[in-house]
């Protein structure tokens, strides 16, 4: 505590019962803050680095209760409600959001203009914009009535009005609360999209797997340390090798319904190729559903037999599909059902299906489609036969857990 | 008295990074940075013991690293080099103790500034292992059973590169920022720092192409800040002009690094124009 500057206001027993609200906000909202870290953002405030600022505060309270940026968003989020009161619901804000990615540029307001326009209080602007928007059926640049770009109504981004609401899009001069509004962090959450780099960090934790505790390996410098130590005879140590003895086999679906996700399941195929720890990796495709063969390349050619393939990997290869599962129902239940013509299969896809995942110890599916989707039949059958997983950061964490587990068979 | 961090001249912080680097000066506590390559992670380091005038004492952890070696090495095998050969009294142990980054900041007289450089390279119980010495600063030399208290703590940074995620434990120690990526405004001022000649509209033209690089969905590596001031640097160098970056990007090698990036910015290329 600094005795020259004491904190504006009555910090500390705010910092008691106001903030504690936002503590259980977050938590609620599924931020993991635990207690002791709390507590490091009470001592901080106690410490009077806050003082009445809330721009301090927010960098403050981030800094010591949020832990990874994917939490970010959410934090922003969570502040915003809270410090603002509440914000327009989520669906609203959602559906103007997609109309405001383009805005148009600021008109330029006389200031008789600016005086005209009625000064609203927050509440009273909140309620407005609901209406508005409940009114409002399309997209609207411009004017000053609806929600929109560059406009003279109270509602919308960059726009001019003394005490106007924002909606998403680059702000000018910043409040905190304004600040977090602009949720500056979203591409960083986890249950959005992946990078090739987040998949390579993912893909990293199956590397231990692999792991043989047998000691075989000579470890020369705690030999040398340890034969130093016995003045100078001979201690030899030993250490298990550390070669991950993991192999991975990647099925990729491509075509048709997977084309909008080709990009992501590219990057998915590079990142896993470039984890140069697996002991084998090994990556084929099929359309739609798996049957008596296999692709090399993506254009479907240079195939291999799909039971050559099982007899070829060894069970304890992991299996990762990657693929939307949405087909026909005879392409997954029908002999000859395959929606290649060339592929006349004598059994249905249902049966290769459940022979990959009987062959293989560990095995998940990747869906490229949302969670809410997966009440699609074909979708619902394939998650019979596999452990199904979002192919979002969140998912393949869970996917990579799965693979992980020493007690496979009892995964599902 | 509380001694504040802002930013140096050469190095630019944000508002949020310069108060998470004041709170874990203040709380004493640990602090995590992470954020995208070529952010300047570890260039935060320098600035803060450049302004705070404390000395910096640099750990750069490696993939062998052991939690230890930032402690102290007991070196063995010069001891028992000079019990053969040497004529130094071997008896004394102490002597061939040798302390590391984090055991000379903890036996320091004056507070320092310790950086434990990409913490994400060694083992995955790595931070583990360093809970108990950074919780109570202070650490045993086995070898001894001498007892080293941090008679002043030290700043710690902790850099991380996301390579590996770190666990709760030691998170929940931590004080953490992400280094966001910069937004043109400040990233032209970052560049200034670097290239104080440049023509506005030189930097403005090299700013679009560069955020426009980014925005590409197709790029398997995104250039980065450090990559920037590289390519200006080379564009700086090679006299060349705005209506040369108009037309193409010359020197795309010095902000792409993958052939595949580089490929598909020249397919674009074809029909480029601006926006």
């Amino acid at each position: 505590m600094n005795p020259e500057t004491p904190p504006d206001g009555d910090l500390g027993e705010l910092g008691e019962s106001l903030f504690l609200e936002f503590f259980y906000l977050l938590r609620r909202n599924g931020l993991p803050v635990t207690t002791r870290e709390w507590l490091t953002c009470v001592e901080a405030l106690d410490r009077g680095l806050v003082a009445a600022d809330l721009k301090r505060f927010y960098a403050i309270a981030r800094a010591t209760l949020v832990k990874n940026e994917r939490y970010y968003d959410l934090f922003d989020q969570c502040f915003t409600h809270y410090f603002l009161g509440a914000e327009a619901p989520r669906a609203l804000v959602k559906a103007v959001d997609e109309w405001l990615s383009d805005p148009l540029p600021m008109p330029s307001l006389s200031p008789e203009e600016l005086a005209a326009m009625e000064r609203l209080d927050l509440e009273e602007l909140k309620r407005r914009f609901e209406e508005t928007l409940r009114e409002q059926d399309e997209r609207h640049d411009g004017g000053s009535k609806w929600v929109g770009t560059g406009g003279r109504s109270p509602f919308g981004h960059g726009g001019v009005h003394p005490s106007g609401m924002r909606v998403g899009g680059e702000g000018r001069s910043r409040s905190a609360v304004q600040v977090a509004a602009e949720r500056r962090f979203r591409d960083y959450r986890s249950d959005l999209v992946l990078d090739t780099r987040q998949i390579g960090v993912a893909l990293r934790k199956l590397r231990q797997l692999g792991r043989n505790e047998v000691r075989t390996e000579l470890d020369l410098d705690l030999t040398i340390e340890a034969t130093a130590k016995n003045c100078g005879d001979l201690d030899l140590v030993m250490r298990p090798p550390r070669d991950n003895e993991l192999k991975l086999l990647l099925l990729m679906d491509v075509g048709g319904s997977m084309d909008p996700f080709a990009l992501l399941v590219s990057r998915l195929f590079s990142a896993a190729h470039a984890a140069s720890h697996f002991r084998e990796f090994h990556a084929l495709y099929f359309h739609n559903c798996v049957y008596d063969n296999l692709y090399k390349s993506a254009r479907l050619t240079d195939g291999m037999g799909t039971l050559e393939l099982m007899r070829w990997l060894s069970p304890e290869t992991r299996l990762v599909v990657v693929g939307d599962a949405h087909m026909a129902p005879y392409e997954l239940m029908a002999r000859n059902g395959a929606i290649d013509y060339f592929q006349n299969n004598d059994e249905p896809g249902f049966v290769w299906l459940d022979r990959l995942k009987r062959h293989f110890t560990h095995s998940v599916w990747l869906n490229p489609l949302t969670r809410r989707m997966w009440g699609h039949p074909t979708i619902a059958l394939v998650g019979q036969i596999f452990p199904m997983f979002e192919l979002t950061l969140d998912g393949l964490e869970a996917a990579v857990r799965a693979l992980s587990s020493p007690n496979p068979r009892a995964q599902v | 008295m509380i001694a504040n961090f802002t930013g140096t001249e050469r190095y630019i912080a944000s508002q949020d990074l310069a108060e998470a680097v004041n709170v874990a000066l203040a709380l004493e506590r640990p602090l995590l940075i992470k954020g995208e390559p070529g952010t300047g992670k570890t260039l935060l380091a320098r600035a803060v013991a450049e302004q705070l005038q404390r000395p910096l004492l640099t750990w750069h952890v490696k993939s062998t690293s052991r939690a230890v070696d930032g402690l102290y090495v007991y070196d063995a095998v010069q001891r028992l080099q000079d019990s053969r050969f040497g004529d130094r009294d071997i008896h004394d142990i102490r002597q061939y103790i040798r302390f590391g980054a984090l055991g000379r900041a903890f036996l320091a007289d004056s507070p320092c500034v310790t950086l434990i450089d990409e913490i994400d390279k060694a083992d995955l119980e790595f931070p583990n292992d360093l809970l108990h010495e950074l919780d109570a600063m202070s650490f045993t030399v086995i070898e001894t059973g001498d007892v080293h208290t941090a008679k002043l703590r030290p700043l710690v940074i902790i850099t991380s590169n996301n390579e590996k995620e770190l666990p709760d434990a030691f998170l929940r120690r931590c004080i953490f920022h992400f280094i966001a990526f910069p937004e043109p405004s400040l990233m032209a001022r970052i560049v200034r720092v670097h290239h104080p000649l440049v023509r506005q509209t030189l930097l403005d033209e090299a700013l679009a192409r560069f955020y426009w690089l980014r925005t590409l969905p197709e790029l398997r590596k995104k250039p980065s800040t450090s990559e920037l001031i590289d390519w200006l640097g080379a564009l700086l160098r090679g006299g060349l002009d705005e209506e040369t970056l108009a037309a193409r990007i010359p020197y795309l090698g010095t902000l792409l690094k993958k052939e595949q990036d580089v490929e598909a910015v020249t397919r674009r290329g074809r029909g480029w124009s601006r926006h």
